[in-house]
């Protein structure tokens, strides 16, 4: 089972906002689509999902059991937790009472108990909704996992834990994951293939496969790594650091100089770190 | 079903408590009826208590159930009709947009034409039969109806709808689970709204166009200028309006609408 796309291309009219991208997800792989807003990246992962007709290029899709996990937790106000988390399973044909059960297992798995399960989701904060968002998903069992964004509006220590429940999902079940986000770290962090789109149309302009298996990096090994994805010509050129160090250049923004300088080395880090030690480091850098 | 009637049976006492300030109000009401009323002459304004003895005549008379069971029938007739063909229209309008573009300004024009208007067409139209306080109350009702039902199709979520294609939802399932709720919850209420002005237009078109019905005996007690028996009657009314409302759609408006309670 695998996703391929080739040469694929989208216009909303005149606008091309996708030219030319290909990639590749294998059975059980993790791949991040990194890029800035406006790069296409949602449109690839509609197309993926089926929610958009391709225009022009090749999908193919043998992944038989997709689920999709949007940017906003999309949760049905009327109904309860739940049911919101059973929805999928009762699409499928599975009587209520049974897809009740499985949601309320999976739930319990990502840290929803019975109150929050009997609430209707303006009744939880945010983090507890995108909770029942990727329980709604993963109760599927799902061979491949089409993530767009997902964490986005929750703060770290929120997102250090959802990723946390993912991984350890993902590497329990062997879900593939295609995940779309503009958080570089979280890419790092989560992915074995992290791909750098750019806008304007989007592309995909730089790969990178970061070392260790996912749940065996440590922070200071997901910063490093980062840091040195930062680095990469296409990357920043990508993310517009570079102009920003141009309006520099030109005295336009006195604040310029907060930015990672283009030429910036990052210092290797001490053996015992890159073996997993979980003391946090603060990533150096310095004009060379 | 059985929790159904669990839930309901657990929320009747909040419920009934919650009404003692509904009760208060409508004291205040009387009493400050009561105090002009001691200003006043009684064939100007009768007390409460007049008003209420002259109803009470009405009732062992046996003439006041047949007129409110007359205003009754009529009342819910017309809405009947408003309520099925103003959903079905608006939600049929509401799917296109040339259609909901179209009749937003028939909407407005029927809105501001006075019910008292109609009424006059249906006079010359219908005559004293109950086609017109039936017509009446149809045409009053239906924009009411008609624009909220537009209102729900149009602002149907496109989240939502591509949340129920990504997880292949049925169509009856999601008709029933995405969009249904949402309509409802904009069509309910103006269901609400439609009901009390059906039985106000009912009245007025009694008053002018038939020979029964609570509106005629309006029409009656007026010529004889009997006032107690006509603040009888609009005690009746109210009455009748207040017990609907809070004894029947209030309890199912927050059966229905439970999901939107206040944030804990």
């Amino acid at each position: 089972m695998n996703l391929v796309l080739k040469d694929v291309r989208h216009s909303y009219a005149l606008t091309e906002v996708l030219g030319c991208v290909g990639l590749a997800l294998p059975a059980g792989g993790v791949l991040a689509l990194v890029g800035p807003s406006g790069c296409g990246k949602t449109t690839l992962l509609h197309l993926c999902a089926g929610l958009l007709d391709l225009q022009e290029g090749r999908l193919d899709n043998s992944f038989v059991n997709p689920a999709l996990m949007f940017q906003q937790p999309r949760l049905l106000p009327w109904q309860t937790t739940m049911d919101n988390i059973a929805l999928g399973l009762r699409a499928r044909g599975m009587a209520r009472a049974d897809a009740r059960a499985k949601a309320h297992a999976m739930g319990a798995v990502l840290g929803l108990d019975a109150e929050a399960l009997a609430a209707y989701p303006h009744q939880l904060s945010g983090g507890m909704q995108s909770r029942a968002a990727l329980a709604r998903a993963l109760v599927l069992e799902p061979d491949l996992l089409l993530m767009d964004e997902p964490f986005a509006a929750l703060d770290i220590g929120l997102k250090a834990q959802l990723h946390r429940l993912l991984l350890r999902h993902q590497a329990e079940k062997g879900t593939a994951v295609l995940m779309i986000t503009h958080d570089l770290m979280e890419a790092v962090r989560l992915a074995d293939t992290v791909l750098v789109m750019a806008a304007g149309p989007g592309r995909i302009v730089h790969g990178h496969t970061p070392a260790a298996p996912a749940l065996a990096r440590s922070d200071a090994m997901v910063y490093h790594e980062t840091a040195e994805l930062l680095r990469v010509p296409a990357v920043r050129a990508a993310f517009g650091l570079d102009a920003l160090l141009d309006a520099k250049a030109c005295g336009a923004d006195e604040f310029a100089e907060t930015l990672p300088p283009p030429n910036a080395r990052v210092l290797p880090l001490p053996l015992a770190l890159q073996a997993g030690d979980a003391t946090p480091t603060v990533r150096r850098m310095r004009c060379g | 079903m059985l929790r159904l009637l669990a839930r309901v049976l657990r929320g009747l006492p909040g419920y009934l408590w919650s009404g003692w300030g509904a009760c208060a109000s409508l004291f205040l009401l009387l009493a400050a009826w009561e105090a002009v009323a001691a200003f006043y002459d009684p064939l100007i304004l009768p007390d409460p208590l007049g008003a209420f003895a002259a109803l009470w005549g009405l009732v062992e008379q046996g003439s006041a159930w047949p007129a409110l069971a007359a205003t009754a029938r009529r009342a819910l007739m017309g809405l009947a009709l408003a309520v099925a063909v103003g959903s079905l229209l608006g939600l049929a309008a509401g799917l296109s947009v040339t259609a909901s573009v179209l009749s937003r300004p028939l909407v407005t024009v029927l809105l501001g034409t006075p019910p008292i208007a109609w009424l006059v067409l249906a006079m010359l139209w219908f005559g004293m039969s109950d086609g017109t306080p039936v017509f009446t109350v149809f045409i009053a009702c239906f924009p009411v109806v008609f624009a909220s039902a537009l209102q729900g199709t149009r602002t149907l979520d496109l989240q939502l709808r591509d949340m129920a294609r990504a997880y292949r939802l049925p169509r009856w399932m999601a008709l029933r689970e995405v969009y249904g709720p949402h309509v409802l919850s904009y069509l309910f209420p103006a269901w609400v709204t439609a009901l009390g002005s059906a039985w106000k237009v009912t009245v007025m078109a009694e008053l002018l166009a038939s020979t029964d019905g609570v509106g005629a005996a309006l029409a009656a007690s007026r010529s004889q200028l009997d006032t107690a028996t006509t603040l009888g009657w609009i005690t009746a009314v109210v009455g009748c309006l207040l017990v609907v409302e809070y004894g029947f759609l209030e309890p199912l408006k927050r059966e229905v609408e439970r999901w939107r309670e206040a944030p804990r």
